[in-house]
């Protein structure tokens, strides 16, 4: 599965790995049927598909939207989706006055179980750091341009809530059923870094 | 440690923000081995979420700032296991197990991968504390710089803002990343507006949410 080429040298890194997995294997404390459940499950089975799908929910069904608004952990569990790095969830919605945006500035705190694991860019250290100091320049490179009239509200998760944004429904959906709405719905929407465009 | 690197909120001339298209989810293998030994071992109880962020941000501000994230997780997860006395420098230099201490840990649960994925942890505490402060109250966020973790970020102290949720109780970071004492505690978002945080030039219809631990702050 390694991706490297097997007649180079093994990186530091691997190596490292490589040690530290054996140990704990001969010790008992992990076993490989664990690892691989684990590597699947936030490999191939959780993801932002699984947000987009609670985001064209809202956006069809308006006491499930007032739900969600009111009580993220218990709605989304409510549809099955509740997890490891999602126990608490909060939704906070974008409108034509405000724009919501997500960040973790001490760590990376993403939710996992909605969104699946995290991009690099969202953990990396560029993004922990401008999201907070200037979030309208940081929302033009992604380019999203906000009216001088919408109101920015940057939430930073320090504790053990996670944040989910519920993107604002485009126009020209009337009539869409859920899942043709939530393939509309991207990743980057639901951080606050994206919107979602109307269908092509 | 409190006034590490890791506290980048805020920071100017980081770097620009970096968007790989298509992205997956693990770059390499060595990825997805590090990721899941980390949820296996906080799975089966052998430290608690805070410990590896303590032990991550531990790391000296020039490697982490090099260094990917799962490198991070990495040097995190090998500093808790060698903090534990689970295993030695010697053993990780060798890869094998060297001396039977380590097993004295209980072995895997049948359950941890499930426990992983879908069993939340239970990060917030049943404990009876009643709420120092409600819905709307004005506070006042200490100027605190404390030699142990915490999550009160530095752009975050010393400013007042607005109670805006009341939050379950949860185990506070400053003694929960030591494996204790469990110090329950009731945990806000407090609106802060950005012109508080960084003075009249900043927007004035702009503001930041933190998640506060209640004793992070004071009536205003």
């Amino acid at each position: 599965m390694s991706e490297h080429d097997h007649s180079a040298p093994l990186p530091d890194v691997e190596l490292r790995v490589r040690a530290l997995e054996a140990v704990l294997k001969e010790k008992g404390l992990v076993d490989e049927a664990t690892l691989d459940t684990v590597i699947d499950h936030y490999e191939n089975k959780v993801g932002p598909h699984i947000g987009a799908q609670v985001v064209a929910r809202a956006w069809t069904d308006p006491d499930f939207k007032a739900r969600l608004l009111a009580d993220g952990s218990a709605t989304i569990a409510e549809i099955g989706h509740a997890g490891l790095e999602g126990t608490h969830m909060a939704v906070k919605e974008n409108t034509a006055q405000v724009h919501n945006l997500v960040v973790c500035t001490l760590c990376s705190c993403y939710p996992w179980s909605t969104l699946g694991l995290p991009p690099t860019w969202y953990k990396s250290a560029p993004y922990r750091a401008r999201a907070v100091r200037d979030p309208r320049g940081l929302l033009e490179d992604f380019g999203v341009k906000l009216d001088d009239d919408v109101e920015v509200r940057v939430w930073d998760s320090t504790a053990e809530q996670r944040y989910l944004v519920l993107p604002a429904r485009p126009d020209g959906t009337d009539g869409m059923s859920v899942d043709e709405l939530s393939e509309l719905v991207t990743r980057d929407a639901m951080i606050g870094t994206g919107i979602v465009a109307p269908p092509a | 440690m409190t006034n590490s690197v890791h506290d980048l909120g805020g920071m100017d001339n980081i770097g620009p923000v970096i968007v790989e298209e298509n992205e997956p989810v693990f770059h390499n293998d060595w990825e997805r081995r590090v990721f899941s030994l980390t949820l296996a071992t906080l799975a089966a109880g052998y430290f608690r979420t805070d410990e590896i962020r303590r032990t991550i941000e531990d790391m000296p501000a020039d490697e982490y700032l090099s260094t990917s994230y799962y490198e991070h997780w990495l040097a995190g997860l090998v500093a808790l296991m060698l903090e534990k006395n689970v295993l030695t420098t010697s053993e990780l230099a060798s890869g094998k197990s060297e001396r039977d201490e380590g097993m004295r840990l209980p072995p895997l649960p049948k359950e941890a991968a499930q426990f992983a994925m879908t069993n939340p942890l239970p990060a917030n505490v049943d404990a009876k504390v009643q709420p120092r402060f409600k819905i709307g109250d004005r506070v006042h966020t200490r100027n605190m710089h404390p030699m142990h973790h915490t999550r009160i970020p530095r752009y975050g102290r010393d400013k007042e803002g607005v109670i805006d949720t009341l939050q379950a109780v949860f185990l506070l970071p400053d003694t929960n990343a030591y494996g204790g004492p469990d110090t329950p505690e009731h945990v806000y978002t407090v609106r802060f507006s950005y012109q508080e945080l960084f003075g009249p030039e900043a927007s004035p219809k702009d503001s930041l949410y933190i998640d506060m631990f209640e004793s992070y702050l004071e009536p205003a």
